[in-house]
């Protein structure tokens, strides 16, 4: 072994790892001005069908259409209807009161586990509303916001989160797996990326078929280091598939900084352009950009001319999940000092600012989305919460673990009730 | 619902049309067949993989069929298991039935996440929303002198796992008609091709010329479209003196050693390993109350060691003997010792004669 006093035969230096290290810690005063932001409406917006080598500057600048003067600038404007806007930021509005209240669910002892989108609502709420209803989306865990503006019932959500006896997928994913095909949803997998080459297959098939569906995933930029995702993007550039690789940067990957994902050295834009995909780096607390980058990926798409990366810059306001405290690790003075903002408050007032909302509709709003979840969350307990019996009958744990049930799990479901029998003298103790 | 023996696809046609001309094909042919049949009959079937398009596959599996179905449904595809097998998940939820190709069993390790993780469990963490309807065919043991990354049995990785289904062949006849079962059956299906018999059955003595599958009974493959039921044995032999459970190569092999020991052997080729046919085993061992078990895979949570505890379970009345494993030893395969690794006539020889012995 090297003796690190006494470098090595010849003039070889010492070498040193170097282990990533974020700039802010519990404590620290948090200070973003190292972050080029950029100009809103800076950004150049090529036509769908350019060469990825022709757009490569979009993959280090940042798309941005909002300004500080609360107005849509540039070429990435997408020129939405107020009423559309409005939708937007209902749907936004929606979600965080969600999120709000399964959360204190969760710590009410309702369910195990629940995870918030706070700060990212734009990232999966404009991005999939610039989608057609039926293209197919392939998401992560934290993208609720297209299940609710696809219109996904409320009840179902919750129902899920507290596994019972009404959870359409009868209790056994954890909470906020979602899955809902007749919203085009796919099944969400606790197991990170695997999601990215399923969707670029989704699009394969539909481009063998010839159809005019296209696809979308959305992965966190931790999980961009995961094969899967790499595999993706290869398959995505080499069949030209019609899909849109969405990585939601949200700075946090747990208690692990974008750093240990690569974001020291390039954006992650930046993965698309050595694959030859076409890419795009986004203010994702800025709802005009999210919609207008997705509206391009998806053009693009649907004429033939492959896929998009689109890389989402926004800033997880809370916790990684209900199972970790954030201010055990970042500097609780970052979600104030994020040089974006809040992407409900940006286009709250966008809508202000330009004569078609304000703060009296808006406060209504906000009231009405709370008192809506409450309502339905009751409705939902009716069902019964984790844990309180509620439950699906026993013998669909070994259900829909093939089409059909072989003759071992058949023995063994006999053992599972029988079991239940000799406890409770009866399976169903609690009704 | 218990007292059927549940073995999934009995209601399927088992048999071939009885018309059907009879003719003899190697493994290779009567998979491509299989191949070429369900490309023809199912617009959503499709097959990928590494080289399985104009160049037809490296052991020929795939030859010809790009070129009569054409590039949409026959296509190459980059070095990557994991992006393989991603990619068929997404198509089985689009409503294709992708049969990807492993280019060899012992390269599908990059692809387990997808596997275990996703096709697996898709049906029940969607409680039916999507399913994962793909047949993943691939070439795997050893023979033929690959050395350690081309001669992996490594089935035992994937009967453990819920949600998959493991199916191996050991005659062109059954090969075609399990293939057919596998790439209709709405579960993930390994499909292992036991790689040393593609072109002839294999007795286990190296050192005797190789004898092509034409001389077999079981080459004769009906043309045209029928089923072997996934979850069915193959009675090889009608025996009393011992049961031996066998699948792949190991099925002749076996089947070489004790007609060489003149042993009145009862042998089942097992041919699906999840589901097992747990009736025919018990059955077969009932009636011997002597169980050979011979797989080529290393011995340790070897799928012998689940086969053994099931014999064990459920026939410990009727035994005469202790259960015996016969299976590869627990070391990567090697190159230059190919033959001191395989489970051989000598080792099986040994076994049966320890079985035999009271």
């Amino acid at each position: 072994m090297a003796d690190p006093a006494n470098p090595a035969e010849g003039n070889r230096p010492t070498l040193a790892l170097h282990v990533p290290e974020p700039r802010y810690r519990p404590g620290d005063t948090a200070d973003f001005s190292h972050i080029d932001i950029g100009q809103p409406g800076d950004q150049p917006r090529p036509d769908e069908n350019i060469h990825p080598s022709h757009m490569a500057g979009l993959a280090y600048g940042l798309v941005r259409v909002l300004g500080d003067d609360n107005q849509a600038h540039g070429p990435w404007n997408p020129r939405l209807s107020p009423n559309v806007l409005r939708t937007m930021l209902g749907h936004m509005a929606l979600v965080r009161a969600f999120d709000e209240r399964m959360f204190r669910g969760q710590r009410q002892g309702k369910t195990s586990f629940y995870m918030k989108c706070t700060g990212e609502e734009a990232t999966s709420i404009a991005s999939s509303m610039a989608l057609a209803s039926d293209d197919m989306v392939f998401p992560s865990y934290r993208q609720q916001g297209i299940l609710i503006a696809r219109g996904y019932p409320l009840i179902e959500m919750i129902n899920q989160i507290y596994s019972n006896k009404a959870d359409k997928l009868k209790g056994r994913q954890l909470p906020i797996m979602y899955s809902s095909r007749e919203h085009s949803f796919f099944s969400i997998s606790g197991n990170l990326a695997t999601q990215c080459p399923q969707a670029v297959g989704w699009a394969m098939a539909s481009a063998i078929k010839g159809d005019s569906r296209i696809a979308a995933t959305w992965v966190g930029e931790g999980s961009t280091a995961e094969g899967d995702f790499h595999s993706a993007c290869t398959f995505a550039a080499v069949y030209n598939a019609p899909v849109i690789l969405n990585v939601v940067n949200n700075q946090w990957a747990i208690s692990s900084f974008s750093g240990f994902a690569g974001a020291e050295r390039t954006t992650f834009a930046a993965r698309g352009l050595g694959y030859g995909i076409a890419a795009l780096r986004v203010d994702g607390n800025d709802a005009l950009a999210c919609y207008a980058a997705a509206e391009w990926a998806a053009n693009r798409a649907r004429g033939n001319n492959g896929p998009t990366l689109i890389e989402y810059f926004t800033y997880r306001a809370e916790g990684h999940s209900t199972s970790d405290d954030p201010s055990g690790y970042r500097s609780a003075q970052e979600r104030e000092e994020w040089p974006l903002g809040d992407p409900i408050n940006r286009l709250k007032k966008h809508l202000v600012a330009i004569g078609e909302w304000d703060e009296a509709r808006h406060a209504a709003m906000d009231l009405e989305c709370a008192e809506r979840v409450k309502a339905t969350t009751k409705e939902a307990e009716k069902n019964g919460i984790l844990g309180h019996g509620l439950h699906h009958p026993f013998h669909t744990m070994f259900e829909d673990v093939y089409e059909e049930l072989p003759w071992h799990l058949e023995e063994q479901a006999e053992q599972a009730i029988r079991e239940r029998i000799t406890k409770f003298g009866t399976e169903r103790p609690f009704g | 619902m218990s007292d059927q023996p549940a073995t999934l696809g009995e209601n399927v046609i088992a048999e071939a049309p009885a018309n059907a001309p009879e003719r003899r094909l190697n493994m290779i042919e009567a998979i491509n067949e299989a191949l070429d049949i369900m490309l023809a009959r199912d617009p959503d079937v499709i097959i990928m993989g590494e080289d399985v398009g104009y160049f037809g596959g490296v052991f020929r599996a795939t030859a010809g069929l790009q070129a009569k179905h054409g590039k949409t449904r026959v296509f190459d595809t980059p070095i990557s298991e994991c992006g393989i097998i991603g990619v068929a998940v997404g198509m089985g939820a689009y409503g294709l039935r992708p049969v990807p190709e492993i280019q060899f069993a012992d390269y599908i390790y990059p692809g387990l996440d997808q596997l275990i993780s996703e096709a697996a469990r898709l049906r029940y963490r969607s409680a039916g929303d999507y399913i994962a309807p793909m047949t993943v065919r691939s070439p795997f043991g050893g023979g033929i002198f690959g050395g350690q990354t081309h001669s992996q049995s490594p089935e035992a990785l994937f009967t453990h796992v819920a949600g998959l289904k493991t199916v191996i062949p050991a005659t062109p006849h059954d090969a075609k008609g399990l293939l057919i079962s596998a790439i209709e059956d709405n579960d993930p299906v390994i499909f292992f091709e036991p790689k040393r018999i593609y072109n002839g059955p294999f007795t286990g003595f190296y050192d005797r010329p190789v004898e092509p599958w034409k001389k077999h009974p079981d080459s004769v493959v009906p043309e045209g479209y029928y089923k072997v039921p996934l979850g069915k044995a193959r009675h090889v032999r009608e025996g009393e003196a011992l049961t031996v459970l066998a699948y792949g190569t190991m099925v002749h092999v076996a089947e070489a050693v004790c007609e060489a020991k003149g042993v009145d052997a009862d042998i089942l080729d097992l041919r699906t390993l999840v589901p097992l046919d747990i009736k025919a085993i018990e059955a077969s061992v009932e009636k011997t109350g002597r169980c050979l078990i011979v797989h080529e895979a290393t011995r340790t949570s070897g799928f012998g060691a689940e086969l053994s505890a099931l014999v064990t379970e459920r026939c410990f009345y009727h035994l005469e003997a202790p259960v015996e494993r016969v299976t590869g030893f627990d070391t990567p395969y090697p190159h230059s010792l190919e033959w001191a690794y395989f489970p051989g006539p000598v080792r099986i020889g040994e076994a049966i004669d320890k079985l035999l012995k009271d």
